[in-house]
C-alpha cells in the first residue's frame, strides 16, 4: 500500500519541475542565440552644413563564409574578381533584405526614436575574399539634438556586429562642439556580454541581441 | 531512478564534451593549420553564456579549418572534431527541435529508447536536407544566394506548418483522453476499498485512450478478467501505456515519423553555410562529412534532453500514483499540455511569434 499514500506536496514539486522544464524550453526558444554571420563595421554619422544629422553611412564587411554564400552562383568575367557592376544585383538584394531588419540601425534623438528611409548610394566591394557593403541610410526627418544615440546590432543575434578597431565611427561634418562616445558590446564597463541564466529563465529575451549592441552617443551642447 | 540516470548521462555527456574540447585545443595547438586560437575564454555568464561562447568559437573555427584542409588533409580531422562539438553545443542552445521532440515524447506514452531513436533519425534527416539543398541549388543549378534563401524560407514555412499540424493532431487525440479523465474525476472516493468500481472506470478510460484499435467488447473482457490480485496494481493509478510490442509495431513507428519530419525538415543555417563554403573551396565532401558529424553531435544533445523529458514523466507517473483516482487525470493533463505545447510551437513559429534560427537571407 506504500505507493498509495497521498503526496500532494510532492505533486506540487513535480508540477513546479515540469513548469520549469517547459519554461526553459519555451523561454530559450524565441532567440537564436549565436551568430552565423559576422560583420566588421565602419560607420559615419553624416551632418548637413547647418548641423542637422541627415543619416548614417555604413561600410559593413562580411566574414569569409557568408561572403562565399552570398557570391554563390554569381557570374564574374575573371575568376575570383568581382567588379562593382557584377555585384550590383547582390547589393540590391542586400539592401532590400536589410529593410526587414530596420538595417540593424536604431537612432534616438534626445530619447525619441527616429526612422530611416531606404538606403541610397549602395554598392558592394570584393577584396581579400570578403565583401563590403557600402550604403547611406538617410533619416526620414533630419534632426538636431542635444543627445543623439545610435545603436547597431541584430536583436536576434544572427549577425554579430563588431566595429572596426581602427576608426570605428566618424562624425562627418559635425559642429565642433559635438563630442562622441563609443561603447562596444564587450566593453568591460558595459557588462553587456554577461549572459546569465536569469535572462533565460525570465523568458523575456525578445531583445536578447541588445546585449550585443554597439552604442554611439553624440552630445552637442 | 530514471531521472537520476538521465542526470548522470547528461553530466557524463558534458564531461565528455569538455574533455573533447580540451583535446581539440591541444590538437590544434600542434597543428599549424589549426586556425587562429581565440585570445582568451570569455567571462562565462553561467552555463548558457558558456554554451553560447563555445558554439560561436567552434563555428568561427570551421571556415579556417576547411581552408586549411585544402593543403593539409589532416585538417579534415580537426574539422570533424569541431563540427561534432559545434553540433553538441548548437543543440544545447535555443532551438525548436528538442522542444518539439521532448513535448512529443511527453505527450505520448514513449520510451526513452524511442526518444533517442527519434533524436538521431531527425538529426540525420536534417543533415540530409542540408546536403541535398546545397547539392541541388549550389552545385547542380549554380543558383544565387537569393534563390537559395527563397528555398530555405519555403522549407522553413512548410516545416513550421508541419509542426503545427502535428501538434494539432496530438491535441486532438490527447484532448479526448484528458476530457474523459476530467469527467471521471468529480467523485473522489472516500476510501480505497470503495474505489474498486471507480478505478476500473478510470482504467478503462486510460486504456481506451491508448488503444484505439480495441473495440469496446474487448475492453469489457479485459476489465472483467482482472482478478482481485490485480486491483492493487491498477488501483494505484498506474496509467496503462502500450506494451513494448505495441510500440515496436508498425503503427508506433508511423506515429514517430511525424515528429521526425516536423523536426528534421528544416536544415540548420550553419550547416548550409559550411556546405556552400566547402563547395567553393573544392572540398564539398569534407563539408558533407562535417554536416553529418554536426548532426551526430546535435542528436546526442537532443537525445539527452529527450531522455530527461521521458524520465520526468516517469517520475510524474510514480508520484501521481499516490493520488488515488487523480493519477490518470494528472497524467492525461500532462500529456494534453505537452500536445498543446507542440501546437503552440508550430503556430508561434509559423506566425512569427517565436523566432527560430532564421534563414541566411541578406
Amino acid at each position: 500500500m506504500g505507493p498509495c499514500v497521498r503526496r500532494d506536496g510532492l505533486l506540487r514539486v513535480l508540477f513546479a519541475l515540469v513548469g520549469l522544464i517547459v519554461g526553459v524550453v519555451l523561454g530559450t526558444a524565441p532567440a537564436e542565440a549565436h551568430p552565423h554571420v559576422w560583420i566588421t563595421a565602419k560607420s559615419e554619422v553624416v551632418y548637413a552644413p547647418d548641423g542637422t544629422i541627415t543619416g548614417v553611412r555604413h561600410a559593413w564587411t562580411f566574414d569569409e563564409m557568408f561572403t562565399t554564400y552570398a557570391l554563390q552562383g554569381l557570374a564574374s568575367k575573371t575568376k575570383g574578381v568581382y567588379t562593382r557592376e557584377e555585384l550590383a544585383p547582390l547589393a540590391q538584394t542586400n539592401v532590400e533584405s536589410l529593410k526587414e531588419f530596420n538595417f540593424f540601425t536604431f537612432a534616438k534623438a534626445d530619447g525619441k526614436k527616429q526612422k530611416f528611409v531606404d538606403p541610397v548610394d549602395y554598392f558592394l566591394e570584393y577584396k581579400d575574399s570578403e565583401l563590403t557593403l557600402h550604403f547611406m541610410l538617410p533619416l526620414k526627418t533630419p534632426f538636431k539634438a542635444q543627445q543623439t544615440a545610435l545603436e547597431v546590432f541584430d536583436p536576434s543575434y544572427f549577425i554579430d556586429f563588431k566595429f572596426d578597431d581602427k576608426d570605428p565611427i566618424k562624425l562627418n561634418g559635425a559642429p565642433a562642439s559635438c563630442k562622441m562616445q563609443f561603447q562596444r558590446p564587450n566593453d568591460g564597463t558595459a557588462n553587456a556580454q554577461r549572459l546569465n541564466e536569469k535572462n533565460f529563465m525570465d523568458g523575456d529575451n525578445s531583445n536578447y541581441g541588445a546585449m550585443f549592441a554597439n552604442k554611439i552617443m553624440v552630445d552637442c551642447p | 531512478m530514471g531521472l537520476a540516470r538521465a542526470i548522470a548521462i547528461t553530466a557524463a555527456a558534458f564531461a565528455a564534451v569538455i574533455v573533447c574540447d580540451a583535446a581539440l585545443h591541444a590538437l590544434m595547438a600542434q597543428n599549424p593549420f589549426g586556425g587562429p586560437r581565440p585570445p582568451a575564454e570569455p567571462p562565462a555568464g553561467g552555463v548558457i553564456g558558456w554554451i553560447l561562447a563555445k558554439q560561436s568559437e567552434f563555428y568561427r573555427e570551421m571556415s579556417s579549418t576547411i581552408r586549411a584542409a585544402k593543403s593539409d588533409g589532416s585538417a579534415v580531422w580537426s574539422l570533424l572534431g569541431i563540427s561534432f562539438a559545434y553540433g553538441v553545443f548548437h543543440a544545447a542552445g535555443p532551438g525548436h527541435g528538442k522542444a518539439v521532440i521532448s513535448s512529443y515524447l511527453v505527450a505520448n506514452e514513449e520510451t526513452a529508447r524511442r526518444g533517442i531513436a527519434l533524436s538521431f533519425v531527425s538529426a540525420l534527416l536534417q543533415a540530409l536536407v542540408a546536403v541535398a539543398l546545397v547539392a541541388v541549388f549550389a552545385w547542380l543549378l549554380s543558383s544565387t544566394a537569393k534563390t537559395m534563401c527563397s528555398a530555405e524560407k519555403a522549407i522553413e514555412i512548410v516545416s513550421y506548418a508541419l509542426i503545427a499540424a502535428f501538434g494539432a493532431r496530438l491535441v486532438w487525440t490527447k484532448g479526448g483522453g484528458f476530457m474523459r479523465a476530467l469527467q471521471a474525476k468529480p467523485e473522489p472516493p472516500p476510501a480505497m476499498a470503495a474505489e474498486h468500481q471507480h478505478d476500473h472506470g478510470q482504467h478503462d478510460h486510460a486504456h481506451h485512450h491508448h488503444d484505439h484499435g480495441h473495440d469496446h467488447h474487448d475492453h469489457h473482457v479485459h476489465d472483467h478478467a482482472h482478478g482481485p490480485a490485480h486491483v492493487h496494481d491498477e488501483h494505484c493509478g498506474h496509467s496503462h501505456g502500450p506494451t513494448p510490442d505495441q510500440l515496436a509495431g508498425p503503427g508506433g513507428w508511423r506515429r514517430g515519423l511525424g515528429a521526425i519530419f516536423a523536426v528534421g525538415m528544416r536544415p540548420c543555417s550553419g550547416a548550409i553555410l559550411v556546405l556552400v563554403f566547402s563547395l567553393a573551396q573544392g572540398l564539398f565532401w569534407a563539408g558533407i562529412a562535417a554536416t553529418f558529424v554536426m548532426g551526430l553531435g546535435t542528436a546526442i544533445t537532443v537525445a539527452t534532453i529527450a531522455v530527461i523529458a521521458v524520465s520526468a514523466k516517469g517520475l510524474a507517473r510514480r508520484l501521481s500514483a499516490g493520488r488515488e483516482g487523480g493519477g490518470a487525470l494528472v497524467m492525461r493533463g500532462i500529456e494534453f499540455g505537452a500536445a498543446g505545447l507542440v501546437l503552440l510551437f508550430g503556430l508561434g513559429l509559423l506566425f512569427g511569434y517565436l523566432a527560430a534560427e532564421r534563414a541566411t537571407c541578406l
